[in-house]
């Protein structure tokens, strides 16, 4: 079995796989079961001054589901945590004291004034935490009192508040952040020109989640009111996924240590995140749908793909980040054509009727007068449409053309890339 | 009980009431709503779906699916109503595994298609049961409309016309209206009064009196309803059952199975019912299936079903083969019945097997005949094969006249199909009486 054992930012845990800041880590009792189920670390539900904040008494999550009630997307309207603050002091010093093998990190949240740094992280340092992370994603609640995704929204803030942190404390700093923003990276440019060791990344997404359709309020509310909440849980792993290849393939912020955050529920979505630049990953939702025996397959998951790879876990650790870049590079002369397999398909037309309703007519639906769904190579674009929409797993593929015409196009085929950078239909194209 | 199970010749109470109950309790109970919602969401929604192409009546499957599958429970009915106002009767007795079921692409990698047929009672089930009217009628056009027979083809046509804006006369001639969903499907497919609830919705549209026990031919003549009504609807059904013609069918306790099947759907109290401890029923189609199978579950201890020929001929469906043997029923192949043995009534009853000089010879209390029915011939129409004559649009060879459902040639013996004959027909009376 592969070794999963992390060091991040000198760090170690048993595994890439730590419990984000949130309702799972709230309090000892809670983190004493998550490293008895075998988690690799956790984040401490985010502190805050006291007094300490309060929740509300009514519906703090909502979920989207499947028809089968599966959970796909969550939202939660939840703040930091509402216990005093010696209370988790206490409890963070015994969690490191009975579990010093796994990684223990403190999440702050404070108001925007150095003071408050200066005088609450040695506080925290001295439990014996191995590290802090700094809260900037929260949406919801805290942002309106200028905390969380209010700072994660500032680059300026996000350095100076980096900079108060690193000069409290001496255990490394990960600077977690909102994607919030309309592009991650002047902030994650903030985390690192502040002295942040690290980025986590994303905190939660601000949503709501439908209408109740028979009070035709927004759902849930407190009291017939709603407020928009933070989004999570496999919904949002592509746009975190984007967000973490974004920092991990711009030069000015390639090699800041990145911790993946985001729909992570199965080894595959944490070979995701690490394959695209991510040094370890944190989990939350799909802790807090399943509990934490899910850490089984996590660890076996990946470990098992590991070797069969024959990989360790660093070499997977930005893989796939090479293969990402603007769509002004992608080579214009490479043709894919859908292949149906005619022993897989069971014939229910679904890529026909996407194909011929709203893409480019490119598959049949009889063929002899008998129901045959077959690619039409002279109108087939590549699209990936088909293929996205089969029911049936293999079916049908993209092959790529690599000599002879295009039947589309009548062009012919060829091995030189032509980037839209260089095409001749591009009026701002470099000539070399 | 076991000594009530065990008596020789015809006895009743074989069995306690709450055996009974729950012999004849729902075959395929109700899905709940959640299950529903899973099954939907394993329908593909497939393209010019071929579920659709093999309903009779063309029910758009995929679409009351995806109905279900967003809560629209009502519109889900109205997708299905539309096409087959029996929907609620079909979604329990259509043979749906050599239906919808059986062309659902499912089967081609998993061999386990989408309940179709569950999906479509839990859509009308709620519409049925809160009694939701989902059709207005048309302006009316004053026409009138005879129809003869208060089945499934009757009933369907009566409703399109009804909606379509004429007025129908349903002339039945049993004591309620349905039919053979009344009075010949097993009790345990329909329970719950169920057949009687359809025909109340059906007939709350509007627009249609219904006439019980009145006969074509004794109370009412073809003529005269020609000459008082724009159109007529024949749905007659078939009246005669076949005979085996052989000695000693004429002895007390051989019976035509769905004159039992009748009595039994219409008993307040089923263990009241006349039972042998011996039961062989002669034929190899839906009937044989249903008086075997509620044979053994009213009691019967020794149930033996003969077909003259094997198992792929029979007209019952490889389903329904199954449900009789796990009912415990024995069925044999390829074995004609020769003899009707017995002094006073019958006793036993002695088969030739096929290809062969054996006989078979089985104990017999009651045999039950359940090798088809038959009608008389009209004499005013023409008749192909023992059955009415009809087009396309189901009319007869007579101006005026229209006929659907098993009395008609082509006829499926499905309740499916004779909606569908008379939902045609109704189209094209309405057509026919709004003629310039």
């Amino acid at each position: 079995m592969a070794d999963l054992k992390t060091e991040f930012l000198g760090i170690s845990s048993p595994n890439p796989f730590w419990l984000a800041s949130a309702p799972p880590t709230d309090k000892a009792y809670n983190v004493n079961r998550a490293f008895e189920a075998g988690w690799g670390g956790a984040v401490w539900k985010t502190l805050g001054e006291d007094p300490h904040i309060v929740n509300v008494s009514g519906p703090r999550y909502s979920a989207l589901h499947s028809n089968d009630r599966r959970v796909i997307g969550f939202n939660n309207i939840e703040l930091i945590t509402d216990r005093p603050l010696q209370t988790n002091l206490d409890e963070l010093r015994q969690i490191k004291k009975d579990w010093p093998d796994r990684a223990l990190i403190a999440s702050v949240m404070l108001p925007m004034n150095e003071q408050s740094w200066a005088t609450c992280l040695p506080m925290i340092e001295d439990t014996g935490v191995d590290g802090f992370e700094l809260n900037f994603g929260c949406p919801h609640g805290m942002s309106e009192r200028g905390m969380g995704a209010a700072v994660g929204q500032v680059p300026e803030y996000i350095q100076m508040a980096t900079e108060w942190a690193k000069a409290a404390v001496s255990v490394p700093v990960i600077v977690k952040l909102t994607p919030n923003v309309t592009s991650i990276l002047p902030p994650a440019k903030a985390a690192l020109d502040g002295g942040g060791d690290a980025v986590s990344l994303i905190n939660t997404i601000n949503s709501i989640m439908r209408v109740d359709y028979d009070s035709l309020t927004m759902y849930p509310t407190t009291d017939g009111m709603g407020t928009h909440g933070g989004y999570c849980d496999e919904a949002v792993k592509p746009i975190a996924l984007n967000m973490v290849a974004e920092i991990a393939r711009t030069s000015e912020t390639a090699g800041l240590p990145i911790s993946g955050i985001g729909g992570i529920s199965d080894w595959r979505d944490a070979v995701d995140f690490l394959a695209l630049g991510a040094s370890n990953v944190q989990v939350c939702t799909a802790a807090m749908v399943y509990g934490f025996k899910i850490i089984d397959d996590l660890v076996d998951g990946l470990s098992t793909f590991l070797d069969d790879k024959q990989l360790s876990l660093s070499e997977l650790v930005g893989k796939a980040v090479p293969s990402v870049t603007d769509w002004q590079h992608l080579n214009l002369n490479y043709i894919e054509k859908a292949v149906i397999d005619q022993d897989l398909c069971i014939k229910c037309g679904r890529c026909h009727i996407a194909c011929e309703d709203t893409s480019h007519q490119a598959i049949t639906q009889t063929v002899n007068g008998e129901r045959h769904f077959e690619v039409i190579d002279k109108e087939c674009v590549g699209c990936n449409l088909c293929v996205s929409v089969c029911p049936v797993d293999g079916c049908i593929s993209m092959q790529q053309l690599s000599s002879g015409t295009d039947p589309r196009t009548g062009q012919a085929i060829t091995e030189e890339k032509l980037r839209w950078t260089a095409h001749p239909n591009n009026p701002m194209r470099k000539t070399d | 009980m076991a000594a009530e199970r065990r008596k020789d010749g015809i006895s009743s109470q074989r069995l306690s009431s709450d055996e009974i109950e729950m012999n004849f309790a729902d075959l395929h109970p109700p899905l709940t709503h959640p299950e529903a919602l899973v099954e939907a969401d394993r329908c593909y929604f497939c393209y010019d779906a071929p579920c659709i192409t093999a309903c009779p009546t063309g029910i758009d499957i995929p679409t009351f699916i995806q109905k279900i599958r967003s809560g629209n429970l009502r519109g889900s009915a109205h997708t299905i109503l539309q096409e087959n106002i029996m929907g609620g009767m079909c979604a329990r007795v259509c043979p749906t595994e050599v239906l919808c079921e059986e062309a659902c692409v499912r089967n081609t990698h998993e061999e386990k298609p989408v309940e179709i047929g569950l999906l479509q009672r839990h859509a009308t089930d709620a519409v049925l049961q809160n009694n939701e009217q989902l059709f207005t009628r048309a302006k009316s056009s004053g026409k009138r409309v005879a129809i003869v027979g208060g089945g499934p083809a009757g009933l369907s046509c009566a409703h399109r016309l009804a909606v379509l804006g004429h007025d129908v006369h349903v002339y039945n001639r049993d004591a309620r209206p349905g039919g053979l969903n009344e009075y010949g499907i097993a009790a345990y497919k329909v329970v719950d009064n169920f057949a009687q609830q359809e025909v109340d919705y059906i007939l709350s549209i509007g627009g249609i009196e219904v006439r019980n026990g009145v006969v074509l031919g004794e109370e009412i003549e073809l003529d005269e309803l020609r000459k008082n009504y724009d159109a007529v609807f024949l749905g007659t059904g078939l009246e005669g059952s076949n005979q085996l013609g052989i000695e000693g069918e004429e002895l007390p306790g051989v019976i035509n199975a769905i004159d039992y099947i009748a009595d039994l759907r219409q008993a307040d109290d089923k263990s009241a019912l006349p039972v042998g401890r011996n039961v062989v029923v002669i034929g190899g189609g839906m009937t044989a299936i249903d008086i075997a199978v509620q044979s053994k579950r009213l009691g019967a201890e020794n149930v033996h079903m003969v077909y003259r020929r094997g198992a792929e001929q029979m007209s019952a469906s490889v389903f329904e083969q199954a449900l009789a043997q796990t009912s415990g029923v024995v069925i044999h192949h390829w074995a004609s019945p020769t003899r009707i043995v017995g002094k006073d009534r019958v006793s036993s009853i002695d088969f030739a097997v096929a290809d062969s000089d054996d006989t078979l010879a089985l104990d017999a209390d009651v045999v039950f005949k359940a090798i088809g029915q038959n009608m008389a011939a009209l004499d005013e129409l023409t008749m192909q094969s023992g059955r009415i004559a009809v087009d396309d649009e189901h009319k007869t060879s007579l101006a005026g006249v229209w006929a659907g459902g098993d009395c008609v040639v082509g006829g499926e013996d499905l309740t499916v199909s004779a909606v569908q004959h008379g939902k045609i027909a109704a189209i094209s009376i309405d057509r026919y009486v709004r003629r310039p």
